[in-house]
């Protein structure tokens, strides 16, 4: 669905991506792990065209979304959600204006129907009773939260995620791995999470790939990603305290 | 788009290099501004549709209606200096009467526009810069550009349609503010009857002054909208990166009005 073609991009002098290439198959969730500074985030944007590589291709589907622009660009990001990681949410507007806008700005429908499809979004994702408070008056969760009710409400084939856990308590953190899966099982979306939290990798991701130094070092799916042998993914392992015996692997 | 890439320019070879490099930095925000305007212009198309309409409404209150408490105090002091300074001076000849028109065309043509330009572009302008520079660093603009929202016709169309009506507008009420400024020391200071002022003062100002300085506030406006809009989109490094734009936002509106206002008393009256 999304394929990664011998991608190289440089920043500051730096090839932050050097030759990067896989792919991610319709449907699953596909996890990017790695240390700061790994081109995980940089990775997800080029999926959505905020960047451009400097050598290879970014494919979603048929299309090449580094040579697209106009309105096919428009087509090809409105297949995808984004969740960043701060949220971005418009701070003049309410969680619900928030949510509402994507419907607001690009569909035609009706106030009642999307008051409703805002309501039903908001509770999947637990806030229907937060929808009339600013995105200053709820906590760093909730505006993940907010986030990702705003990048689901248009029913996107792909939700990327960046950090969707990063500075949220482990409790928070699992409700927002448990409404990751959930899309994917009750709406079928193809997910790919950049995240540190390994815990949180191996209990969504149907594949993990670890990028270390522009390249991707290792790509399995849980079971065989915590029985690497390869040395900067041991590393990563052991720095989050799983082992090989791990049962990471059998969760999914 | 709005959103760019970090750009990386090695140190430039040799002083054809730096020149070169000079140039294009001096060039570049020029050319970026002007993209930015057209498409602003552009983007008025969609002025009518409902919401386009209600943020415009919104955005007249938010920098022309809350901007009238420190226009009124700045213009009624302009008004009472000129007055005071133009008055002592005629008082030698005993023509100290003909304070209201030197009050009168001065706030017409130059500081009526003048004044309230700078105003806007240190309250508003920097207002402007600071909140879209945020949007960029929190990615707010990124977001919006991947929900295919485009963030010219969204936050900037808006502001400039808000701008080129109340910059005229509140250079009016600064013209009016001023007058009644100098007539108040006129009439307290130098003994000039009310009705005498005012008579002089709308006798010799000219319709002429009158929609040279409104094109002027309109000229100042876009301005201070287009600079300060293209000075938050351009921010990065975060939080010093907002504190730089702002600043920048408030010193190119400022040299801007200057040369704008040059340009347009030269076109006029030279």
């Amino acid at each position: 669905m999304i394929t990664f073609r011998d991608v190289t991009k440089v920043l500051s002098g730096r090839a932050v991506l050097d030759g990067v290439s896989f792919n991610v198959k319709r449907g699953e969730t596909f996890v990017i792990v790695g240390p700061s500074g790994a081109g995980k985030s940089v990775t997800l944007k080029h999926m959505v065209r905020l960047l451009t590589p400097d050598r290879g291709d970014v494919l979603v589907g048929d299309v090449t979304v580094s040579a697209a622009a106009g309105g096919e660009l428009e087509l090809i990001r409105e297949r995808f959600g984004y969740l960043f990681q701060g949220g971005a949410l418009l701070a003049w507007l309410s969680v619900a204006e928030n949510v509402a806008l994507p419907l607001r700005e690009k569909t035609r429908m009706k106030n009642e129907e999307i008051l409703e499809r805002v309501h039903e979004t908001l509770r999947l994702v637990g806030l229907e009773n937060d929808g009339h408070k600013q995105p200053s008056e709820i906590s760093g969760g909730m505006q993940k939260r907010a986030g990702l009710a705003r990048a689901i409400i248009r029913r996107p084939e792909i939700v990327l995620y960046d950090e969707p856990t990063s500075g949220l308590d482990p409790v928070t953190s699992r409700t927002i791995d448990d409404l990751i899966d959930g899309l994917r099982e009750e709406l079928g979306v193809t997910s790919v999470v950049v995240t540190h939290d390994l815990h949180s990798a191996l209990s969504i991701g149907s594949r993990i790939a670890m990028l270390h130094g522009g390249k991707i070092v290792e790509l399995a799916p849980p079971a065989e990603f915590i029985k690497s042998s390869e040395t900067e993914v041991r590393k990563f392992l052991e720095s989050q305290f799983i082992t090989k015996e791990g049962s990471w692997g059998q969760a999914r | 788009m709005i959103t760019r890439e970090p750009e990386y320019f090695p140190p430039p070879r040799g002083p054809l290099g730096w020149v070169g490099r000079t140039v294009m930095f001096a060039c570049r925000p020029v050319g970026r501004a002007t993209i930015l305007f057209v498409n602003a212009l552009l983007s008025l198309r969609y002025i009518f549709q409902k919401r386009s309409r209600r943020e415009v409404v919104m955005q007249m209150y938010v920098y022309g209606i809350k901007s009238l408490a420190i226009i009124t105090i700045v213009a009624v002091f302009t008004g009472m200096i000129l007055a005071l300074n133009t008055g002592i001076a005629l008082r030698d000849y005993n023509q100290e009467e003909r304070i209201g028109v030197a009050v009168m065309v001065s706030m017409l043509r130059e500081m009526g526009p003048f004044m309230t330009g700078l105003i806007l572009a240190a309250c508003v302008g920097s207002a402007m810069a600071a909140q879209l520079g945020t949007m960029v660093v929190s990615e707010e603009i990124a977001a919006l550009e991947i929900m295919s929202i485009d963030p010219v016709r969204f936050l900037v169309m808006p502001r400039l349609a808000a701008m080129s009506i109340m910059t005229p507008v509140l250079t009016f009420y600064t013209c009016i503010m001023g007058v009644v400024g100098g007539g108040i020391v006129g009439v307290l200071l130098l003994d000039v009857s009310w009705d005498v002022y005012l008579d002089n003062a709308l006798l010799f100002g000219e319709v002429k002054d009158l929609y040279v300085g409104l094109l002027k506030a309109l000229l100042f406006g876009i301005i201070v909208t287009i600079v300060s809009c293209h000075c938050g989109f351009s921010t990065t490094q975060g939080a010093v990166g907002v504190g730089m734009s702002t600043r920048k936002a408030v010193v190119v509106s400022f040299l801007m009005i200057l040369i704008a206002g040059l340009l347009v008393t030269g076109m006029f009256y030279y």
